[in-house]
């Protein structure tokens, strides 16, 4: 799968990186996490609360830190597919 | 029934009298009713939220004529949350969603100007009258800010070339239970009250200290009294203390408590919350000095007119 986390570089992004790095090795697999910074291609996701977390080009949560939980949760329903 | 139990705390079971006692029992009975009201009013907010995100607001402001538009683009504002950090994003998402500039600025100003923060301290220091009063007289400055500034052709000072999208905006269709927005609220709440009770604490105990102890004549003659330059003065101030609000209202409430003239007090709360130093200097990366000049002096003269016409009436 492949993994982008939207954000400009602020605090809650940063933090979500982490989390999104842990729930991948929490879940298995061989996934593809790409960090997009540039706010031009922030918005063709159109999302515009920061951090954005999109899977397989599909926008799954914006603008929160979400918990490792949540983001396992949200991958192993995506690896299901 | 609040105050009966705090009057209990301080006079039964400590023995507290005199001034010692006021400003203990002061300080007591406003950071509780101050705490739980941060607590309910922020979760409040962040419920409706759940509902009502950015992405959401965007889709329902696109297309919508002028005028309309800076009305709702105001009331959205409430509910939304505002952070300096994502002031760009939500700029640019809005130009590109052909929102007018405007309408985008009616957001700008009334988002972290009604914040639920402002809001409850304001409900818990003032009561609900000046409260309405706040919001009222905030969104009315949103709207025509927004309003004269979408009259002024400003759309050359943004820096950044956007491309605006064609067609309508899909939303972002994102699925939640009911289960999951409470836990998100509750996430969402806590997170707000560890930023900030030591703000408060600190705000209501110098405020407790002002109010036992320093003579009503003093804060008369210092904090300007009914002069003519205490509005405008007061939101000079007002500008660089956004992110103290909370450690800073409690005080305005014990100010005026002194003397302070209330519409003075309004003038300065709005201009902490509407009229932020971080945001001006984040928004510089993608719009000209002039529009940002613009904003600020065009929302300053706003709110001195408030804070002018509460004086007056009052």
């Amino acid at each position: 799968m492949k993994i982008e986390i939207l954000g400009t570089g602020c605090a809650k992004c940063i933090a979500l990186q982490k989390i999104v790095e842990e729930a991948v090795s929490k879940v298995g697999g061989f996934h593809q996490v790409v960090k997009v910074d540039d706010i031009m291609e922030i918005m063709k996701y159109n999302v515009i609360s920061t951090p954005g977390l999109v899977i397989d080009g599909e926008v799954k949560s914006t603008g929160k830190a979400l918990s490792l939980g949540e983001v396992t949760a949200l991958l192993e329903e995506a690896m299901q597919k | 029934m609040w105050k009966e139990s705090v009057d209990y705390l301080t006079v039964d079971l400590l023995g507290l009298s005199g001034r010692v006692n006021d400003t203990i029992n002061f300080f007591i009975y406003d950071s509780a009713k101050i705490m739980f009201l941060l607590l309910t009013i922020i979760f409040v907010v962040s419920y409706l939220r759940t509902h009502f995100n950015t992405e959401y607001v965007r889709a329902h402001l696109q297309g919508k004529s002028q005028l309309y538009g800076n009305v709702l683009a105001a009331l959205f504002g409430i509910i939304t949350p505002f952070c300096s950090c994502s002031a760009i994003p939500l700029f640019l998402g809005f130009i590109q969603a052909r929102i007018p500039l405007g309408v985008t600025f009616s957001f700008l100003i009334s988002s972290p100007m009604n914040n639920e923060v402002a809001i409850a301290l304001l409900f818990g220091l003032f009561g609900w009258k000046v409260t309405i009063i706040y919001i009222g007289f905030g969104l009315l400055v949103a709207i025509l800010g927004g309003f004269f500034i979408g009259k002024l052709n400003m759309e050359k000072y943004i820096l950044l070339d956007v491309t605006p999208m064609e067609g309508e905006l899909d939303e972002v269709k994102i699925k939640l239970t009911f289960k999951q927005r409470v836990a998100e609220s509750w996430d969402y709440t806590y997170d707000i009250l560890k930023k900030v009770w030591l703000y408060v604490l600190i705000g209501v105990g110098v405020g407790a200290f002002i109010h036992g102890y320093v003579p009503a004549e003093f804060i008369a003659t210092y904090a300007g009294g009914d002069k003519w330059y205490g509005v405008p003065l007061a939101v000079l101030m007002g500008i660089p203390m956004y992110s103290n609000a909370a450690g800073v209202m409690p005080l305005v409430e014990v100010l005026t408590e002194k003397g302070m003239l209330l519409g003075t007090a309004l003038s300065f709360m709005m201009a902490i919350t509407a009229l932020s130093l971080p945001e001006a200097m984040i928004l510089k990366k993608i719009i000209h000095i002039r529009l940002i000049g613009l904003f600020f002096g065009i929302v300053g003269l706003g709110i001195i007119s408030v804070g002018y016409l509460f004086n007056f009436i009052l």
